[in-house]
């Protein structure tokens, strides 16, 4: 149960997922500065009783998945956020694991929950290096839950990754970025929401989107968004 | 359009404390690293840089005839910051094993840099970026010209001369794994007369990953010349920060004014 407190913000319990991929403190330090209570955990019982779940990640896709199997986290994710959709947050490798299949060492199937495909960049032939790692701008959607209400509709973030996410439909993409081509920086399809950048790395703008994610509560809009 | 060319903080430590440092050899006290955070992150700056500068066997910080009482470790430091700032943060200095950048990393650094370590055994620079990633990797590089006038590469805090063409070490660096190059002047270091612009750009010149710049900014305009005739990809500076007037928010706005792509 969700609380909305006197400063209008939404309060929930965000549950950061735990499965050996990365530095998910630095998530943690930015959702609690945030004033928020948030977890790290793998535990079905803590992941259920969360309000919002969260899916860092750094590192390579086919170790992603195979973790998230050996935890039995696969089906029980797919529940909570496809079948009881609850908000969903999918960051850097997190975004990618969303989508039906990797590339990257070897062919892997993902959560499957976007019809996408993650794959490599190949701009080295342009002069850009890989991984792609820096400050770069994103066009936002501001109609997205992602990016409601914000002044700018470009906004620069955090980047630090060699694997985009190729999204079949395009509409599900609130963010674009360019690096040798244009790419998914950010993607939203109702409670599933994921971004290519690190936002607990990007500063104020970063926090905010955050902070965005934690007011959604779960409802539909009436234009079905 | 791409990548933002950054601006970046500086943090000299010495003994949990921040110092100043001008030539690499006077330090000046500056206070307890943890207060100065909420300044930098209040800036909303790109990156922090932290860079250890303590000499080695004398960091026990809880022996009695310590100068500084209730100075941070450097966990504690780390630990602290990290909680605090919400941007890409670099810990460098000491660093000489897998162990050291592990213990770094796990306490909330991004990157790291190493110095010595790399010019002692450069098969380190290797190891270090297959097992954290190229990103997570700073080949930091001491430069001074010596008494010939020809730049030369020095190790050990500044002070030990290794014979080695800053250029060829930066490539060298490149090949070995390094994600980017920390290039510091000792020349320029404090002075405030603005970055040696040859130097950079000779290193920048030669390597495809990013160079961050240091020593000798005295002011915004020579974060615009370091990029655009420096070719860095990166202005960062030390001394510069430490007075409250003249915040990495202002030097940006400088910067963009005058024709860099910077994030602001």
């Amino acid at each position: 149960m969700q609380i909305v407190n006197k400063d209008n913000h939404m309060h929930g319990k965000i549950a950061v997922v735990d499965y050996g991929m990365g530095n998910a403190q630095s998530v943690l330090n930015a959702v609690e500065s945030l004033g928020e209570e948030a977890i790290h955990t793998n535990k079905k019982s803590e992941l259920g009783k969360a309000t919002h779940i969260i899916l860092p990640g750094v590192g390579a896709f086919p170790t992603a998945m195979a973790n998230l199997k050996k935890l039995g986290l696969v089906e029980f994710l797919t529940e909570e956020v496809v079948d009881r959709k609850k908000p969903f947050l999918g960051l850097c490798l997190g975004m990618q694991l969303v989508a039906r299949k990797g590339h990257e060492v070897e062919d892997t199937d993902g959560l499957g929950w976007i019809d996408a495909e993650v794959k490599r960049f190949q701009v080295e032939n342009q002069g850009l290096k890989v991984p792609h790692v820096g400050w770069n701008d994103v066009e936002c959607d501001t109609g997205a839950k992602l990016f409601k209400g914000v002044k700018r509709k470009t906004q620069t973030f955090y980047f630090v990754h060699s694997y985009y996410m190729e999204c079949a439909d395009k509409k599900e993409v609130c963010g674009w970025c360019d690096y040798g081509i244009r790419f998914a920086a950010a993607m939203e399809k109702e409670n599933i929401m994921a971004t290519q950048f690190h936002p607990e790395k990007s500063q104020q703008d970063g926090l905010d989107l955050i902070r965005r994610f934690v007011d959604y509560n779960g409802e539909v809009g009436t234009d079905g968004s | 359009m791409a990548l933002k060319k950054r601006l970046i903080p500086v943090l000299f430590l010495k003994n949990g404390l921040l110092v100043r440092s001008e030539n690499f050899s006077m330090h000046q006290f500056l206070g307890n690293p943890i207060n100065q955070v909420e300044r930098y992150s209040s800036w909303g700056a790109d990156e922090l840089i932290y860079i250890d500068i303590s000499p080695e066997g004398q960091y026990d910080l809880r022996r009695d005839d310590m100068k500084v009482k209730n100075a941070p470790t450097l966990d504690e430091i780390i630990t602290e910051i990290s909680k605090k700032c919400f941007m890409p943060l670099t810990f460098g200095g000491r660093i000489r094993t897998l162990e050291d950048i592990m213990r770094r990393t796990k306490l909330g650094a991004d990157k790291v840099t190493m110095n010595t370590a790399a010019l002692e055994r450069p098969g380190f620079i290797t190891e270090a970026s297959d097992v954290f990633g190229s990103q997570c990797i700073i080949l930091s590089i001491d430069v001074k010209k010596n008494a010939d006038g020809v730049y030369e590469v020095y190790g050990g805090s500044g002070k030990r001369p290794t014979g080695k063409d800053p250029v060829k070490w930066a490539k060298e660096g490149e090949k070995l794994g390094a994600g980017e190059i920390f290039l510091n002047s000792i020349d320029r270091d404090g002075t405030r007369e603005g970055y040696d612009i040859e130097l950079v750009r000779k290193v920048s010149e030669a390597v495809k990953i990013p160079v961050i710049a240091c020593g000798g900014a005295g002011e915004f305009c020579d974060f615009v010349s370091v990029i655009k005739e420096g070719k860095a990809d990166a202005a960062a500076a030390g001394n510069i920060f430490n007075f409250t007037e003249l915040s990495t928010i202002m030097a940006k706005k400088y910067m963009h004014q005058n024709g860099v792509n910077v994030r602001i």
